[in-house]
């Protein structure tokens, strides 16, 4: 066999040149990559940029940089779903403006994306900034493992991004199903792009799991029992329970995957003994419970916006805690309701079919549970507040075809329609990404010191809402007409009038997102006077508002004593808020290190070098990797020390803010 | 194209009691959901309508938080529902388990259907002959399909008649359906399987028994056979590979397509 420097990378292979679509995709990847790096080159803050944000182990900057990439990620995924909902729109008797090969590129991409690099990070992002200030911690457990976590999912989006440009990226679906995703059917780079970003952003997922519990586990303040933390630390519990237990087997799945389609295996192969069934069991192993990852944390976040903004306490706080740890256990009890078409026998369907549908008790508890806050509550409409009401609506219509789909005689008619295409957004769009918009404008001003603006916010959740329903609507109908998901184009005349209507619902959601542009760039001007002075801007009623917005480094000069549910709202009832103490104490910090950067670039060469073959570089990358890790392992200055008298001053400068003594 | 004009949606307008039972299953579950669906609804708006800041009518109770009696209600309703859902389930289930022979007082049509890249083959063993997407069986006899897979895995449905089930290399699948009237359906792969996946499709023409006679007759003129080398081309990649017929199959040809992926090489 012939060895090539470069492996399978040739000019022919690698360029886009197969549609002008995916040329104009790579211009624009380019394009964008240059802006960011040219913005801050003329603005010259490299400097700064590297030593204040890429290299810092602060959990708020590290979760600032999280969410950052998770929109990035929302618009390079959005993009994805309007092409082809128009493609879809068009492509009646005819082949629309994609070619087949490039239109499923698109659909696995979209789902990779959103998945993986738009949901994860912003979930991680979200809890990375809030949770260690509601339970009084000052950092998570590992702060350098959380930096590690996030460069390898940097670097798993990076993977993903330049597939664009170079090479192709998987047409196999965000599942990646074998046969069809093994090398006799699929022999080029696309899967692997596909393999390795998810391995590589897999592991740093792990990571965080792992660094979540210990963190909720080990350090929380002086009286903050488990059962009294805010729900949005019991979801996270929860979601990095599941994290630690499942992501584990998709790494295991891919890397079989991986180790089929490079030495030739034959774990998911037709023949030789492989079994594709194998594959889609494990895959979904970890692909359910990685459907309530994504939507325990946004179950948390509309906890506290339900009881901040209908300022009551949460109604059955214990119910709620009950219903999430059920969830989390029952989730890994029915991965088998993703394929009960594969012909298993009736009473293994059944099973599978009961277990699904006593997930739906506790989940119509939690949405009981927060009707029941808003009973007798004082309810302000902040746009947090109407994703939260717009989630509840929406999430119980999803819910409802959830149940249907888990009945298996109607699975065997609903099963690969779009109507299945519709249930899943319908979860993932209100049950999660509304709940992390409705985290994102609630805790904004935690994380910059200003608020965003809420007609803005307002006008977003409308759109979003309402194309919503305009784009997935019309799926649930066309899976009754029996269209089947994925489909590039096709003959039946019928489906055209609702495609149209699902197309025009994604125009309605490109609104929706450049309301949410126009409102950061709008906040943004006008922060000076949207300063958020006292660090609580929602009369809140946890932890993390007892600090300063933005926090200082260490979140609380001292920890705080807790002494029942909703921590805040009883100190301020007791009047024991904002106390001078009677001294301050040193307090160590991590100390800012390059190695994640450094292990996160290790882990995108090593994951561009495996797609296309490049084997020494491949081994050097990981060897380095290896190294980088290792020789961190040696270094002893971890932390800093921040000595009593700098904290007196910033906390003293803080308490005359909050007594109005100073304006700024 | 397949000649047939599709039902605009098969699964709300079945042609067939399979199809149809598992509609009414789904129809019925929504009805029992509503019971915990429109209080939802009703309670959101009323509750956001009633209690708003800005000159709400209800009072507000900041300190009241918890009733135990609520609390049993918001476990048990959904909880009861969910335990008649169940019950229903566990029954349909087996009753409309696709393995399962129907019974229509006559004997059920065997037909073995195998996924190809991007086409359907369908062999009647019973009369000897072979068709390419187009499935023909008389109206009123129960069709027992068994299907497989040449290719990655596929998903056979006909929409009108009944749910579908995964076609997959080296295993066999069985479905059986039953067409109560003639009619022409559209049947096609479910599970996306590449470039000619969108035409994947054929037509499942419910005949008389007098018509699909003469399609038997019509099926045994033709001068092509099925033997190993015709199928070897039959089987590579195709798309819109039109309605073509077999006036005569090797033998045991279905299982020799099933054991090539068990490591038997039947050659």
């Amino acid at each position: 066999m012939e060895m090539r420097i470069l492996g399978r990378l040739t000019a022919a292979d690698a360029l886009p040149l197969y549609s002008w679509v995916a040329i104009g995709g790579a211009v624009v990847t380019i394009l964008g990559f240059l802006a960011i790096i040219g913005t801050i080159t003329w603005l010259g803050k490299w400097r700064y940029v590297w030593t204040e944000w890429l290299t810092s182990l602060d959990h708020k900057r590290i979760g600032i940089l999280y969410v950052m990439l998770a929109l990035v990620m929302l618009l390079r995924g959005f993009v994805d779903a309007i092409m082809m909902r128009a493609q879809q729109a068009f492509a009646l008797n005819s082949g629309g403006y994609l070619p087949p090969e490039h239109f499923d590129q698109i659909f696995s991409s979209h789902g990779t994306i959103m998945v993986f690099f738009m949901a994860m990070p912003f979930l991680t992002g979200l809890i990375n900034i809030i949770v260690p200030q509601q339970i009084g911690a000052r950092d998570v457990a590992f702060p350098f493992m959380n930096s590690v976590s996030l460069w390898l999912t940097a670097a798993g989006a990076g993977l993903v991004l330049i597939s664009l440009v170079v090479g192709r990226f998987s047409t196999a679906g965000w599942t990646g199903y074998p046969p069809y995703s093994g090398a006799g059917y699929n022999p080029g780079v696309g899967v692997d792009y596909w393999i390795w970003a998810i391995q590589v952003s897999g592991i740093g997922s792990t990571l965080s799991g792992i660094n979540f519990i210990v963190t909720i586990l080990k350090r929380r303040a002086p009286g903050m029992k488990l059962m009294r933390m805010p729900l949005f630390c019991w979801t996270t519990l929860a979601s990095s329970i599941l994290m630690v237990f499942a992501f584990p087997a998709l790494t295991v799945t891919t890397a079989l995957l991986a180790l089929d389609r490079i030495f030739d295996m034959h774990f998911f192969t037709n023949t030789d003994g492989g079994n594709l069934m194998n594959y889609i069991n494990l895959f979904w192993i970890w692909g359910h419970p990685e459907v309530y990852i994504l939507i325990l944390p946004a179950f948390g976040i509309y906890s506290g916006v339900v009881s901040t903004f209908a300022a009551k306490r949460l109604f059955g706080y214990k119910s709620l805690v009950y219903a999430t740890m059920a969830i989390a256990l029952l989730s890994f009890t029915v991965w088998l309701h993703h394929f009960f078409t594969m012909g298993a026998s009736a009473g293994v369907n059944a099973f599978f079919g009961v277990a699904t549908m006593v997930i739906a008790v506790p989940t119509g508890v939690k949405v009981f549970d927060w009707l029941m806050t808003l009973f007798r509550g004082r309810i302000t409409f902040h746009p947090s507040m109407l994703w939260t009401l717009g989630f509840i609506v929406t999430f119980t219509i999803g819910g409802m075809t959830g149940v249907l789909l888990a009945l298996p005689p109607a699975d065997y008619l609903m099963h690969n329609s779009t109507f299945l295409v519709a249930h899943f957004h319908n979860m993932l769009i209100p049950g999660a990404l509304f709940g992390y918009l409705a985290g994102y404008m609630y805790w904004f001003p935690k994380a910059f010191g200003f608020t965003l603006d809420e007609r803005w916010g307002k006008r977003a959740f409308w759109c979003w809402i309402s194309g919503f329903y305009l784009a997935f609507m019309p799926l649930y109908m066309l899976g009754f007409m029996g269209m089947a998901r994925r489909m590039e184009r096709y003959d039946v005349a019928a489906w055209q009038p609702p495609l149209v209507i699902a197309a025009l619902g994604a125009a309605v959601i490109l609104a929706g997102i450049a309301c949410l542009v126009i409102q950061l760039i709008a906040s943004i001007r006008t922060r000076e006077r949207r300063r958020d002075l006292t660090g609580d801007p929602w009369d809140g009623r946890t932890l993390e508002w007892l600090t300063a917005s933005p926090p200082a480094p260490y979140n609380f000069a001292v920890l705080p004593q807790v002494r029942d549910i909703d921590a805040l709202h009883e100190m301020k009832r007791r009047g024991a808020v904002y106390e001078r103490p009677e001294r301050y104490e040193d307090i160590l910090l991590p100390r800012n290190t390059g190695a994640g950067v450094l292990i996160g670039g290790f882990a995108f060469v090593f994951g561009f070098s495996a797609v296309w073959h490049i084997w020494w570089a491949a081994a050097a990358a990981l060897l380095a990797l290896l190294a980088a890790a290792a020789a961190r392992s040696f270094c002893d200055r971890t932390e800093f020390r921040l000595s009593a008298s700098e904290i007196q001053q910033i906390e003293e400068r803080r308490l005359r803010q909050l007594a109005g003594e100073e304006a700024l | 194209m397949d000649g047939c004009t599709p039902i605009r949606a098969p699964i709300l307008h079945p042609a067939g009691p399979v199809a149809l039972a598992e509609r009414d299953l789904l129809f019925t579950a929504v009805f029992i959901m509503l019971v915990v669906l429109i209080p939802v609804f009703v309670m959101t708006f009323l509750f956001a309508w009633r209690y708003r800041a800005s000159g709400g009518k209800g009072r507000y109770t900041p300190n009241w938080f918890y009733s135990g009696k609520i609390d049993a209600l918001i476990w048990l309703v959904p909880a009861a529902i969910v335990v008649i859902l169940a019950c229903l389930l566990w029954s349909e289930t087996h009753r409309l388990d696709p393995y399962r022979q129907l019974n229509a007082g006559t004997r059920p049509l065997e037909v073995e259907a195998v996924a190809q890249d991007w086409k359907w083959l369908f062999i009647y063993p019973e009369h000897g002959i072979a068709s390419v997407n187009e499935l023909a069986f008389p109206a009123g006899r129960p069709l027992s399909l068994k299907i497989t897979s040449d290719t990655v895995m596929n998903s056979f449905f006909i929409p009108a008649l009944g749910g579908q089930i995964y076609a997959m290399a080296g295993m066999q699948t069985r479905l059986n359906l039953l067409a109560d009237r003639s009619g022409c359906f559209r049947g096609r792969n479910m599970q996306y399987s590449g470039d000619g996946f969108p035409d994947q499709h054929f037509a499942a023409r419910a005949l008389s028994a007098e018509a699909f006679e003469d399609w038997v007759a019509k099926a045994r003129k033709s001068p092509e056979r099925l033997d190993a080398t015709s199928y070897r081309a039959l089987a590579a990649p195709s798309r819109d590979h039109p309605v073509s017929y077999y006036s005569g199959v090797a033998p045991r040809l279905f299982d020799s397509i099933i054991a090539k992926y068990a490591g038997q090489h039947p050659e």
